[in-house]
């Protein structure tokens, strides 16, 4: 399978603050990729750093096979992006936006083709105002159509749904899941909402405190037999070593309580087993809540693993 | 008494020299009376340390006794306060005043002789004129002006082809210059910064205003406007 | 190049704020010619108090030229305000309306990028400059005529034949073009250093209010800084008023004008490519 978007070792420092932490993942060809986090937790450093907004501390991007700092211009004009809010000119009328987008990605489309895009996203008829005229999802809306208007291959949505009524944000998931589907566009698209994310995305990578959380494909993140097991043991770290060396590596971290482990219920008392077989003094072995249930406690502000585990 | 003889009898002569000066001043006074006005054409060169004026073609005006402007065609001309008095005619035109002789003296190769002026009007603004007189043609070569307000200034007359007219081919008028300074507040000035030349130090306080005449046209009257 | 030029400049022709400038420049021009129509006599009398003490002074004084040059010395200590509204709009103004961020995820290198924002600001200054030349020069000769141009310094009274005259407006004309753009790459290095639009106006504003203050102030202490002062080269257009012109010192002063540029804007770019655009 070819990557989109290859990332590795990703680091953001602002001073003291680690904004992104080694954070590695990739983005297949054609799917539409989740990112979730809670807000704070350094997606919008990461989108940037992959805009080349902002230069990374450590780490590489690469986007399309190349390596983006040395390769930014043929990247980034295959490239379409919402960052953040959707500002545009607001003294200009939103076919003079888009058809000045456009041109700075490179191409010179016709007003016929600009008009066609507005329509696309419901502008049409409203192509002659000026974007201060318009509410924050027509500015939305006409955000997308610029990020579409030179026909890229890698859509970076930063919370493309934000600010939207109910039926806006119907209308940007089909967007999505129509670019992807019927035009074989790979869509890195991030929300700090899980319901947002499971219902457009083929995989996700959830991050909080800018460190990777997980990753993989939805259907099987959000599968409900898939378990937050939570282990304690007399030396916990010599454990997690172990562990490592299995196959429960998946999700494995140390947490305040214990060893922290993701997989199916079913496996559960082979895990047990591995670990009598092995010597190691389990004090307790809980299989907690559903991995959802800890994927929404992480996207939802004010509640963090530790509370959680309790 | 003997001393009283003798100061008679110098008074004595030098009033008869006078009268002989005083007739000289009638010969050139006579030929300036030919002349009732004239329009003249010429160039003017002002050369004043802080004035920096193109020489320029300039159109003179004059009517008896005393009217006289100086003109830039579409343009602007400087002279100094008095100009009037580039013009010798002032000077014999009007007023009552002492004759005293002086001598004799040569004024560009040519011997002249030395009239000196004294007004008798007490308001006068003209102290003394010291006058050097061409008798041959009748005509100023020089006048060496002392007054009240401005100081002393100077005439020199050349002739040529007007001579017959008593007027001059050339005017050179030395004048006394006041300091001009305006605040670079006002003027917004570019400062070049570095030491302040010497050269301002060394400013000449004499000034001095050079017409060359081409052509008069003689008593062929001239429009009120022009002095204006 | 010139492609992302032209869209800034549509940009800045879009924005209502750039007509400011054109709408102050014309006022003030108009003012002053009012003023110098219905009063100019006295205006006159008073500048040449000092001169008009030992001298008379025939003809027209009051012309066209005359009244430019005074346009002239009065709006080009102020215009460098208004460019600073625009300048200092240039790379803060987006930082302010979350377009930044747009333009620098394009395809297009941050040094072109802000290379073509000081051309289309440079081009806006050359703009007004003409705008202020042709309404300046062409108003006050058609309401005042032509005739010798007076030009008064502290120490010097020039007056310059009238066909002398055109080419020195000329000179001065490109001479001031280097000195506004000065003050467009001061107040455009000051906008790559914002992210809200006010904040490098008011900068550069103060700075050229302060270094014009110490500039025109007659104070000794001052008089030493001057030099290295640029708003002090900004007045050397008035050295084409010179007879003759003393061209080393224009030249120098048109090169200070012209390092500065370059330093500003080289340190606007070098800047920019390392900022982390955040806004």
């Amino acid at each position: 399978m070819s990557f989109i978007i290859d990332v590795n070792g990703l680091t953001k420092q602002f001073g003291e603050l680690t904004a992104v932490d080694g954070l590695s993942f990739s983005v297949a060809k054609g799917h539409v990729y989740g990112f979730l986090g809670q807000n704070g937790a350094g997606k919008s450093t990461t989108i940037r750093m992959l805009l080349t907004l902002i230069r990374p501390t450590a780490g590489s991007i690469s986007i399309l096979g190349q390596e983006l700092t040395h390769h930014r211009k043929a990247i980034l004009q295959q490239v379409g992006a919402i960052i953040e809010k959707p500002d545009l000119y607001t003294y200009l009328t939103a076919l003079e936006n888009i058809g000045i987008l456009s041109r700075l990605s490179g191409v010179r489309l016709s007003k016929a083709d600009l008009l066609q895009h507005l329509e696309r996203v419901g502008l049409g008829e409203r192509a002659a105002s000026k974007v201060k005229t318009f509410s924050q999802g027509m500015k939305q809306r006409l955000g997308i159509a610029c990020a579409l208007a030179h026909n890229p291959q890698l859509l970076i949505l930063d919370e493309p749904t934000n600010g939207l009524d109910p039926q806006g944000i119907a209308d940007v998931r089909n967007l999505i899941l129509q670019l992807s589907r019927e035009e074989g566009k790979t869509v890195f698209v991030s929300s700090h909402l899980l319901s947002e994310i499971e219902v457009v995305a083929d995989s996700m990578l959830i991050i909080d405190r800018g460190k990777k959380v997980a990753e993989g494909k939805v259907a099987e993140l959000l599968h409900p037999s898939e378990t937050l097991v939570l282990l304690d043991t007399a030396d916990n770290a010599a454990t997690k070593t172990l562990l490592a060396q299995t196959q429960w590596q998946h999700f494995l971290q140390e947490a305040a309580e214990g060893i922290l482990l993701q997989m199916h219920r079913d496996e559960v008392p082979a895990l047990n087993r591995f670990l009598v077989e092995n010597g190691v003094a389990v004090f307790s072995l809980r299989a907690k809540h559903s991995l959802e249930d800890y994927f929404l406690s992480l996207t939802t502000p004010n509640q963090h693993v530790a509370a959680y585990t309790d | 008494m003997k001393y009283g003889l003798l100061f008679a009898g110098l008074f004595v002569a030098s009033v008869a020299v006078a009268q002989k000066e005083e007739a000289l001043l009638q010969r050139v006074r006579a030929k300036m009376e030919k002349v009732n006005d004239y329009t003249a054409e010429g160039r003017m060169k002002l050369d004043v340390s802080f004035i920096n004026a193109p020489a320029s073609k300039v159109t003179v005006y004059y009517k008896k006794p005393d009217r006289f402007k100086v003109k830039k065609a579409g343009g602007i001309s400087i002279l100094p306060k008095g100009g009037v008095s580039v013009n010798v005619n002032a000077l014999l035109a009007g007023g009552s005043y002492q004759t005293v002789p002086g001598g004799t003296s040569t004024v560009n190769g040519v011997a002249t002789t030395v009239v000196k002026l004294i007004p008798t009007d007490e308001a006068s603004d003209v102290v003394l004129s010291v006058l050097h007189v061409d008798e041959k043609e009748a005509v100023i070569r020089k006048a060496v002006v002392t007054t009240k307000e401005s100081g002393t200034y100077e005439i020199l007359l050349n002739y040529g082809a007007y001579t017959a007219w008593g007027l001059p081919d050339k005017v050179v008028f030395t004048f006394n210059t006041k300091d001009y300074k305006l605040p670079k507040g006002i003027t917004f000035e570019y400062e070049k910064g570095g030491e302040k030349k010497v050269e301002e130090k060394a400013k000449s306080k004499k000034g001095t205003v050079e017409i060359t005449y081409a052509s008069y046209a003689i008593n062929k009257g001239v429009d009120e406007k022009n002095f204006r | 190049m010139w492609q992302l030029t032209r869209i800034e400049l549509y940009k800045i022709f879009k924005k209502p704020r750039t007509y400011i400038a054109f709408a102050a420049i014309g006022l003030i021009i108009l003012l002053i010619q009012l003023a110098m129509y219905a009063d100019g006599e006295t205006y006159l009398e008073f500048m040449l108090q000092n001169i008009n003490a030992a001298f008379d002074i025939e003809g027209k004084k009051l012309n066209g030229f005359f009244v430019f040059y005074l346009i002239l010395h009065t709006l080009l200590v102020h215009v460098p305000l208004l460019i600073c509204l625009v300048a200092g709009d240039a790379v803060a103004g987006e930082a302010a309306m979350g377009t930044l961020r747009l333009l620098v995820a394009k395809p297009i290198s941050r040094t072109r990028l802000l290379l073509s924002k000081f051309i289309a600001s440079s081009i806006y200054t050359l703009l007004l400059l003409t705008f202020m030349a042709v309404l300046g020069l062409l108003g006050s000769v058609a309401l005042f005529g032509v005739s010798d141009l007076m030009v008064q310094k502290s120490d010097m009274f020039i007056l310059l034949d009238k066909s002398d005259v055109l080419w020195r407006y000329a000179a001065a004309y490109g001479f001031a073009a280097l000195s506004m753009m000065t003050v467009a790459s001061l107040a455009f290095l000051f906008s790559v250093f914002a992210d809200n639009a006010i904040g490098p106006i008011i900068g550069a504003m103060s700075v050229v209010i302060v270094a014009t203050i110490l500039t025109t102030m007659d104070i000794p202490v001052f008089n030493a800084l001057k030099p290295f002062l640029f708003t002090n080269h900004m007045l050397n257009w008035k050295g084409f008023f010179d007879r003759p012109v003393d061209v080393r010192e224009v030249l120098k002063s048109a090169l200070v004008l012209l390092a500065h540029i370059v330093l500003f804007v080289s340190l606007a770019i070098a800047f920019f490519r390392k900022k982390d655009v955040l806004s």
